[in-house]
């Protein structure tokens, strides 16, 4: 029971309501936003060593005792994301800074990413279903605005099905709450748990646990992701780096959440739905990924193969299965982000969008052009970068369970993540060069700095591979336990 | 009563599907509007129609009384489905002026813009 429990979302929301009223000064925003974010950061690491010591830890709003009241819940699982989410937003800041330009930056953009990540940062800590909605609507809200913001014709017509898509998923994350209430008269997650266990799984429970399976595959994009790729090109570079690191993250740590403490009781019937639906993501997201010759398509395929790769671990659900999810969710919301703006900054500096109207381009931007060599060896999974230990994990636990179909289908989609960056590569950087040295456009300062840094979070997440173990272990062991949780809130 | 319920549920979620598939914007975004009136009924009519006085301490015999959480969450449903409502018909609004059509067919648009 502490308050700074409550930090990672309050302090993102009061920061952003004050930056309402700074509107015109956008450096002093600027400041503000990166104070307030490396404070946020700050405490949700000093939250991560304290539960490693002190178990869990929870904070009961008004002082209202579980179940009766809304709680935050803070476990390493939850708190590992909430780290890595406000480092990856800090960063995609520090290119916005340079890149979104001043009429975006006026329209309120730093109070909407700060209202976007309170949305996030409270869906990971939550522990009461009903203020996961709430919070899922703060993230989309801010999502709704930020997509729009600069109301190009092409951002226009995105949103439009972005906002109905997500709308309509809400409604059924509300019937599927209606269902569960009527069932167990009860909204906090543990307590849901230990009646759902008491009980047992009735057909009628696991009938609601697939409404709520349809709800988070629209989310993180599961199979229902034709609303993805187009919505994920629309909006500036920084805003879709945002996007593609954060949102359908955390479609997928609900998911795994709920699977894992609530409805893990009839694993044959939601965990096979589960598998069977990550290796269809694969299949989709492997062919979506070398269809196209649009870089940002490709790119937000590769995000959708990246969601039925996590899941596979969800589906498998050993012990090291979800550590490599685990795993695997630290390096992708780095490595996404960075592949994001790589590839805005690839059509920022030759204005093509299509991978073969450019060449040579690592003649003119030696960094940049290594840089997207090395993410994309990170995503392939080659050592000692961060994807590395995620996929070995993964693929260790599948072979444990015997899930060989989705051990394969797993590791042929990143020959496919491999070969449609590698697509990119030759073709955009090497080559003869299209822009010359006279008339290319100066790579800017905050850019380099902000691939830097991710590249740089990559190969810590990949070398210090050993020194994130006991918290991702600690994570997965919670989520394999779902009594551990159970008795932090409810004791 | 609570059959009732249900049904009139069933039957705003029928209209508001047909509106959402419809072809102008404006009549999606009634849909979901419809849609999420659909949902508040349904969440009141699962927490159980008036069964007992209401929820307050008081001189009146309490031993039965209506469950009080279905309400609150109806009233944070609302103000969320209010503020979104809001938000997308000026986006419809401002996309019909931008792009000078409402009709959902026209905006698929090319890939490459």
């Amino acid at each position: 029971m502490n308050n700074i429990i409550v930090l990672p979302m309050a302090l993102p929301i009061m920061l952003g309501i004050i930056l309402i009223f700074l509107r015109p000064y956008i450096k002093t925003q600027r400041v503000i936003t990166v104070l307030g974010l490396l404070a946020t950061i700050g405490t949700s690491m000093y939250m991560l060593h304290w539960i490693q010591t002190d178990g869990i830890i929870r904070l009961d709003f008004g002082g209202w005792e579980p179940p009766f009241g809304i709680l935050f819940v803070a476990d390493s699982f939850a708190v590992i994301l909430v780290t890595v989410a406000s480092i990856v937003t800090l960063i995609c800041l520090i290119y916005a800074f340079s890149s979104i330009g001043e009429k975006i930056e006026n329209m309120y953009f730093y109070s909407f990413v700060n209202f976007l990540l309170a949305g996030v940062n409270g869906s990971f800590l939550t522990g009461d279903i009903f203020n996961l909605y709430v919070n899922f609507e703060i993230m989309l809200l801010a999502s709704y605005v930020l997509i729009v913001l600069g109301g190009k014709r092409m951002q226009l017509r995105e949103s439009l099905k972005y906002v109905v898509i997500n709308i309509i998923s809400s409604w059924f994350f509300l019937v599927a709450i209606a269902y569960l209430y009527a069932q167990l008269g009860t909204l906090n997650m543990a307590h849901i748990s230990v009646l759902i266990s008491e009980s047992g799984q009735t057909p009628l429970l696991t009938v609601t646990s697939l409404v709520f399976l349809i709800v988070f595959a629209l989310k993180s994009g599961l199979l229902l992701y034709f609303w993805l790729p187009g919505s994920y090109s629309a909006p500036p570079t920084a805003i879709a780096a945002l996007f593609g690191g954060l949102l359908t993250k955390v479609g997928i740590y609900v998911m795994i959440r709920v699977f894992t403490l609530i409805f893990y009781h009839e694993p044959q019937i939601t965990h096979t739905i589960i598998g069977i639906l990550a290796g269809l993501t694969l299949v989709m997201g492997s062919i979506g990924a070398i269809a196209y010759k649009d870089i940002r398509q490709i790119v937000a395929y590769n995000v959708i193969i990246a969601v039925g790769f996590i899941l596979v671990g969800l589906a498998v659900m050993t012990q090291e299965a979800l550590e490599g999810a685990v795993y695997y969710l630290m390096h992708d919301m780095v490595a996404k982000s960075l592949l994001f703006l790589l590839a805005g900054t690839m059509i920022t500096v030759t204005g093509e969008k299509r991978l073969d109207n450019m060449s040579g381009l690592i003649r003119n931007y030696p960094a940049f052009g290594w840089m997207f060599f090395i993410v994309m060896l990170s995503l392939a999974g080659v050592p000692p970068l961060s994807g590395f230990i995620g996929k070995v994990l993964v693929g260790q636990g599948a072979i444990e369970a015997g899930s060989y179909v989705l051990l394969a289908l797993a590791f042929i989609s990143s020959i496919f993540v491999l070969y449609s960056l590698l697509r990119i590569f030759l073709n955009s950087f090497w080559g003869e060069t299209i822009i010359s040295f006279d008339d290319e456009v100066p790579m800017k300062r905050g850019w380099i700095v902000s691939f830097g840094l991710l590249t740089a979070l990559m190969f810590t997440f990949g070398i210090g591979a050993e020194y994130f173990a006991p918290y991702v272990a600690d994570a997965a062991n919670t989520l394999l336990n779902p009594q551990i949780y159970i008795d932090a809130v409810l004791e | 009563m609570e059959t009732l319920m249900i049904i009139l549920t069933g039957v705003l979620v029928t209209i508001a599907t047909y509106l959402v598939l419809s072809k102008s914007v404006i009549r999606v975004i009634l849909g979901t509007a419809v849609y999420s009136h659909a949902a508040h009924l349904l969440i009141i009519t699962m927490g159980g129609l008036k069964t007992g006085n209401v929820p307050i301490l008081g001189d009146e015999d309490i031993s039965t009384f209506v469950d009080p959480l279905p309400q609150a969450l109806i009233l944070t449903s609302i103000v969320i489905s209010f503020a979104v409502t809001a938000l997308v018909l000026v986006l419809a609004y401002r996309a019909y002026q931008t792009l000078g059509t409402d009709n959902m067919e026209e905006l698929r648009g090319s890939k490459y813009e």
